[in-house]
């Protein structure tokens, strides 16, 4: 729980008054609320903490630090893909 | 010093740990207080690649370890009741109460669910309108916007069947007592990067301050924290005491103002017991009394709850970075992650189960065995 994770904003909608995004980190993809970073556009890298993006960062930093997470097998788990108990975040 | 080629830019390692020893002449102890660097020192080795006299302590940095156990204990009960959807964070289900565990009331017929977002504990509620959807909002101040979030859209929503445990501890009260205390050993602290990315580096000014002391704002990569500790031992050798940024592409001095703005509106702030270390002034967060009706401790009658810790878990002192891990006569032994004593066994980022995941089991083809 305590890492967050880089990933990039493919796709921003409104869902209910909140503006929510599809953020992909290196092929999974997930609902995030972007209510904490409202300047954020289509294309820009955000580290993702529990479903809120916090915090801008550049390309090249967020892909070395995917790698990173890649490399030790973390990003699912980080991400609680193998969380099945709950539908939709297991995508 | 074969694993500096396992760092993925070992030329950049190398040259880290080179200065940092050309520039080492004193005994220096420097605290983390984040899980995250926790795990990335011990995985990579770095407390052992340091010259001698660098001591890296492992500090209350890993939110899960510090949740007092009466609050373990009151989840438990809430959990237990049949009436009641429990969510969590996956990393909260082993944590050890006086008797038993989320994961046993889960066995035990109990409907506990992991979560990955506060807010899909919110979709749970909207989508169970007959049963009581209960959100375990734990963790340090990156993770409050987003918990204070979930109550916000509950109440927006018209929600009456969801409600929030909340036990937030904050990162600047507990340095300022690690450095009060008369016991006190740490020179300099790297402060969470995360942590700072919410809520900006300018607290920790004032620490810097008031005990001069080096407090260099990190972030968690094996390289991050190797930089984070050439700045606080450079300052310590010139005789600075500074508060630096070496994690400047995520943390702005100023944070995240609008998450702040809503920790603001949601919480108050409240003296907060931690587990192990006991109670510090002003270090944690609550509901604030307009959101009075979303909190699990007022829906539920959980008052008087009677706490019991392991009498041979020592993680206070693991905490407090008086011992390490394995200096705990139950380490390895009665005290496993897979049947762990203290809350610093349980979670990936408690230095405990950093301890036992990359140092007893040394071999290669075992680093890497998950401890969830
Ligand atoms: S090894 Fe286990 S019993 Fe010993 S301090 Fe750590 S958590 Fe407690």
């Amino acid at each position: 729980m305590c890492l967050a994770v880089p990933g990039k904003v493919v796709e921003i909608r409104d869902d209910r008054g909140t503006r929510m995004a599809t953020v992909d980190f290196s092929g999974i993809r997930k609902e995030i609320c972007l209510a904490y970073l409202p300047d954020v556009e289509v294309g820009d890298y955000t580290i993702v903490h529990v479903g809120f993006a916090i915090s801008k960062l550049d390309e090249e930093s967020a892909l070395e630090t995917l790698a990173m997470f890649k490399e030790l097998g973390i990003l699912e788990e980080e991400l609680g893909v193998e969380s099945t108990e709950v539908g939709g975040t297991a995508s | 010093m074969k694993y500096i080629d396992e760092f993925n830019d070992p030329v950049l390692a190398r040259r880290l740990f080179d200065e940092i020893a050309r520039i080492t002449t004193r005994p220096w102890a420097i605290m983390e207080v984040c899980g995250g660097q926790t795990h990335s020192i011990i995985r990579n080795g770095i407390d052992q690649l340091l010259p001698e006299e660098v001591e890296l302590i492992h500090g209350p940095g890993c939110p899960v370890c510090v949740t007092p156990l009466g609050v373990i204990d009151k989840a438990l009960a809430i959990a237990a009741r049949p009436d009641v959807i429990f969510c969590s964070f996956g990393d909260m289900l082993r944590v050890p109460g006086s008797e038993r565990d989320l994961f046993q009331i889960k066995s035990e017929g109990g409907d506990v669910r992991v979560v990955y977002s506060p807010l899909d504990a919110v979709r749970i509620a909207e989508e169970n309108p007959d049963r009581q959807v209960v959100f375990f909002a734990i963790g340090f101040e990156t993770t409050a916007p987003p918990n204070a979030m979930s109550v916000k859209l509950a109440r927006d929503r018209g929600l009456t069947n969801f409600s929030v445990l909340v036990s937030h501890v904050l990162v600047p009260p507990a340095i300022e007592a690690i450095v009060g205390s008369p016991t006190n050993r740490v020179d300099g602290f790297l402060a969470a990067g995360h942590v700072c990315s919410v809520m900006g580096s300018w607290q920790y000014g004032p620490l810097v301050e008031r005990h001069r002391i080096p407090i260099v704002v990190t972030g968690f990569e094996p390289l991050d924290v190797l930089e984070g500790i050439r700045r606080v031992v450079a300052q310590l050798e010139e005789g600075r005491a500074e508060l630096e940024n070496a994690y400047e592409r995520v943390v702005r001095p100023e944070g995240n103002v609008p998450a702040q703005a809503m920790i603001g509106e949601v919480f108050e702030t409240c003296d907060r017991q931690w587990r192990g270390i006991g109670e510090i002034p002003m270090s944690g967060w609550r509901l604030a009394p307009a959101f009075r009706d979303f909190d699990a401790e007022y829906r539920f009658d959980v008052g008087s709850i009677n706490t019991e810790e392991s009498g041979l878990c020592r993680a206070g002192e693991v905490l407090q970075g008086l011992i390490k891990p394995n200096e705990c006569e139950a380490f390895g032994r009665e005290c496993t992650p897979r049947n762990p004593l203290g809350a610093t066994m349980v979670s990936a980022e408690g230095a405990c189960a950093a301890y036992y995941q990359y140092r007893r089991l040394e071999g290669p083809t075992e680093v890497g065995v998950s401890v969830g």
